[in-house]
């Protein structure tokens, strides 16, 4: 081993390849059979569910549960995947303890949750793991849609359009399906390469064509996918990064590229880390990125948020998963400068204080050591068709994730309604799909307005 | 600390906890286990006539039935009585009995019914000083085929015929345990005293199939693709041991015959239940097979700080003071009115009892906005359905309709006088008031 935690500057191979396994395996192992069945009986089959309400895909998941305690996982997985069809993947990555699990009765009760998360990964597993997917096609109707972006609100739409008879072409930018789900999330969180597995799966329903390196607005226009199909379901996500003025010192990077690195590399030990990294953001790529490079062998990792604790983005348990990891929190204070010469050294913020009229400098300022620097406070639209009516910064649309134009309709990261969440980006495609299929078959309006 | 100290049938024992004739107390191994661990009793597992040992299945000999976490409800059995030679069990009575005078050895006796065979193996069971015999008439598996256990139980001139062998074969104290698979538990238990027996014990197993095997089609536990029929015991019988307890302690003919207790007894609340409703004490067996001897503790600990928080000094203060307050379901009084009632504070909105009432009952709760659940007093009639459905204790309650009160659901004012339905207008056969 060349390096260690404490090799000054950017370098790679800080662990031992043995301890970097151990790093980014499963991080919460799947429940076996006796656990899951001493999980599932807490679950008290309440009525009108409060954790159906807080799941964006509306999973009935005491049934589900009762499912698994009556020795049928299979049905389990199927009630899941019925609703949502990435299901496998969001018990991995939903942030179950501000969704389903904060509202479990068992939460209020005695402040642990059924363990819902964990018991639809047992289910889903179960079910993928004993063959193909339980859905079919519906008779073709001979309509074409295009899905533009494989990610998973574009592979929902897809895979419900297809269900019910629908041709559809995705285009895809990349060079592989997925999107966050295969770029953008912890690899602790999707290992073994489940998210790939997933959408092999999913497109097993047939009738679903992915083209690869089709970028909208550069090797496809609108205009071309609206005259080759009848349909048009944008799931383009938000690609752009919010950039920091004055943060372009070598080592400074937007945290996503990080992310995608790291869930792209077949050898962990290859890949470049800091000594010091300060991460700058509040949300979960935050903590994806200054956990992993943690695990990567950083010696000091330490995100700094500008608001108060409470306002943060990543929740309360994200935030105790950094912690735990070593991560050091800091709230309340603002990018001043990246200091270095070529290189960045360090980053100077000042202390925040919110008053009346928002947050403000106190003009307290402190320096972090740093050579290495990830942006992780936010992302945006881009690419997206100026022919589009944006609401804020994202398209907008109506209540059946229509645009503006009668003919496209979108969800996901790039719709401004909801979340930027998976399992949103889950819901609002396959509602998108519903709502195609209801105009193209003639219902709710015309198809090409 | 309460002295637990029980007299039963004048045997004296440190506590009312004794093992019941089962597989725990087949052998000296576990009999001095068990009373090491703090049993104040054990009731020998049956001992049956000289000859050939017993043989049993080479297969599983118990089935169960599981709650929540595979907690185990209820085991079920076919296994026969001892099937270790009679001269070596009669040994090791002997000789634990030496070793611990001050605890209990019952010898349980299932032998052909035949006087002669009874009066074969008394005077053997007298010779070892164990301290009475229970004789086995519940048994409802195998020996039952040969004519003996509950086929002598189910025929209460049977059981009348064979005690009154043992008591005039026999002087110490003849207990006689009874089967719960019969229709009145009355008749056999009247049976017994008219044999002379001092007391009974109930009750033996339930005749029961756990579980069908949905691949092979064979019910567990299975025995080379068949099963037979086996005896239930565990906290699934509980509720039907307690009736029997309590119909025989309340029946004109039969109170006052001490009762022990038989029965799913699991904890020292279980106990205590069983003496209110007057057992002078209480076997168990699957609390032990299922925990290990260490359970008696709980049981001795519960049971005595009950006693010292109720202020009992020992326990024939409590035994038999439930048994006025059973009664048939006429005496009731129709003028107790209550109404269920939610605190609000320690419900946690799982919305149970709503479904429950909403689907199954009367309709009486409403569900609103923001997941409140509040009693419809015009509706609720107090079924108790919602108190059994939830969670958390005490969360639901029963609160009764003060006198003067009207009850919006019958538009009646609420009396404090009783009132049953002997006296009940709507009853042809009520007698009149005047």
């Amino acid at each position: 081993m060349a390096h260690t935690i404490r090799t000054p500057g950017i370098v790679a191979g800080r662990l031992a390849e043995d301890v970097l396994a151990e790093n980014f395996s499963d991080l919460h192992p799947p429940l076996d059979a006796h656990e899951a069945h001493v999980a599932a009986d807490r679950c008290y089959f309440c009525h009108d569910a409060p954790c159906i309400t807080a799941c964006p895909t509306d999973i009935d998941i005491p049934l589900f549960i009762r499912q698994i305690t009556t020795g049928t996982p299979l049905a389990a997985g199927k009630t899941i995947l019925e609703q949502n069809i990435l299901g496998g993947m969001c018990a991995r990555v939903c942030p179950t303890e501000t969704l389903c699990e904060e509202a479990c009765v068992r939460e209020m009760a005695e402040g642990k949750p059924v363990e819902i998360g964990r018991l639809q990964r047992f289910a889903t597993d179960a079910l993928m793991a004993h063959g193909p997917q339980p859905f079919s096609r519906a008779a073709a109707t001979g309509k074409s849609v295009a899905v533009v972006g494989a990610g998973p609100a574009g592979l929902a739409c897809a895979h419900r359009l297809a269900m019910h008879g629908h041709n559809v072409v995705i285009y895809e930018k990349r060079d592989k399906p997925g999107g966050l789900n295969e770029y953008g999330i912890a690899s602790y969180k999707t290992v073994n390469g489940f998210a790939q597995a997933e959408v092999d799966w999913l497109l097993d329903i047939g009738g679903i064509d992915i083209r690869y390196g089709q970028a909208l607005g550069h090797d496809v226009t609108l205009d071309q996918l609206s005259d080759a199909h009848d349909a048009v379901f944008l799931g383009i996500g938000k690609t752009g990064v919010n950039r920091l003025d004055g943060f372009d010192l070598d080592g400074i990077r937007p945290a996503v590229d990080f992310i995608a690195d790291l869930r792209q590399t077949d050898d962990l030990s290859t890949l470049p880390v800091g000594r010091h990294v300060v991460v700058i953001g509040g949300g979960m790529t935050a903590v994806d990125a200054a956990v992993q490079s943690r695990l990567l062998g950083a010696e000091s990792v330490t995100i700094v948020y500008r608001r108060a604790q409470s306002e943060m983005p990543a929740s309360r348990y994200e935030q105790d998963l950094a912690t735990s990891k070593g991560v050091t929190l800091v709230f309340n204070a603002q990018p001043v400068s990246a200091n270095g010469a070529g290189a960045v050294e360090s980053v100077t913020f000042e202390y925040t204080a919110t008053n009346g009229s928002g947050l403000k400098g106190t003009g307290e300022r402190f320096d972090l050591p740093a050579d290495q620097v990830f942006l992780a406070i936010g992302q945006v639209l881009e690419d997206a068709p100026d022919a589009l009516t944006r609401k804020g910064a994202a398209l907008a649309a109506d209540a059946g994730h229509r645009t503006s134009l009668a003919n496209v309709w979108a969800g996901g990261d790039c719709s401004a309604e909801g979340e930027d969440l998976t399992v949103t980006a889950v819901a609002q495609g396959r509602d998108a799909a519903e709502a195609i299929h209801k105009s193209l078959m003639g219902e709710g309006g015309p198809a090409n307005g | 600390m309460a002295d637990l100290t029980t007299n039963f049938l004048g045997i004296t024992t440190p506590n009312p906890f004794w093992l019941a004739s089962a597989p725990p107390t087949d052998k000296e191994y576990n009999v001095r286990r068990a009373f090491e661990a703090g049993w104040g009793g054990v009731v020998w597992k049956t001992l049956g006539e000289e000859g050939p040992p017993i043989v049993n299945v080479n297969g599983p000999r118990y089935g169960a039935v599981w709650g929540a976490d595979r907690r185990l409800l209820a085991l079920n059995n076919i296994e026969l009585i001892t099937d270790r030679p009679l001269q070596t069990n009669l040994d090791e009575i002997a000789r634990v009995k030496k070793d611990y005078p001050d605890r209990a050895i019952i010898v349980s006796l299932m032998v052909p019914c035949t006087e002669e065979s009874w009066k074969a193996i008394l005077p053997r069971v007298a010779e070892t000083g164990a301290d009475g015999i229970e004789l086995n008439f519940g048994c409802p598996h195998g020996m039952s085929e040969r004519g003996m256990g509950s086929a002598v139980g189910q025929v209460p001139e049977y059981i009348e015929m064979v005690t009154r062998w043992c008591k005039e074969n026999y002087d110490k104290p003849v207990i006689v345990k009874l089967t719960p698979n019969i229709t009145d538990i009355r008749y056999p238990a009247r049976a017994a005293k008219a044999g002379g027996a001092d007391a009974v014990s109930l009750i033996n197993t339930v005749s029961s199939i756990t579980s069908v095997d949905l691949d092979d089609f064979c019910p567990e536990p299975a025995i080379d693709g068949k099963g037979s029929h086996g005896g239930l015991c565990g906290p699934a019988v509980k509720p039907m041991a307690l009736n029997m307890v309590a119909e025989i302690a309340r029946d004109a003919e039969t109170a006052g015959l001490p009762i022990s207790g038989i029965g799913g007894v699991t904890t020292w609340r279980d106990a205590a239940e069983f003496m209110a409703l007057g057992a002078g004490n209480v076997q168990v067996c699957t609390a032990a097979m299922t925990y290990g001897f260490k359970v008696v503790q709980e049981m001795i600990s519960g049971l005595s700080d009950w006693m010292d928080q109720k202020g009992y000094e020992s326990t024939d203060q409590f035994i038999g003071k439930a048994v006025p307050n059973v009664t048939d379901w006429q005496y009731l009084n129709l003028n107790f009115v209550t109404k269920a009632r939610i605190d609000q504070e320690s419900c946690i909105k799982c919305g149970r009892c709503y479904a429950a009432c909403e689907d199954t009952s009367h309709q009486a709760i409403w569900m609103k906005e923001g997941r409140v659940f509040e009693v419809n007093d015009a509706e609720c009639v107090a079924c108790n359905l919602c108190i059994n459905v939830c969670p958390v204790e005490d969360c639901i309650t029963m609160e009764r309709m003060e006198a003067g009160q009207t009850d919006p659901r019958t538009g009646r004012v609420v009396s404090d006088d009783y009132a049953n339905w002997t006296m009940h207008p709507n009853n042809p056969a009520a007698q009149a008031a005047e």
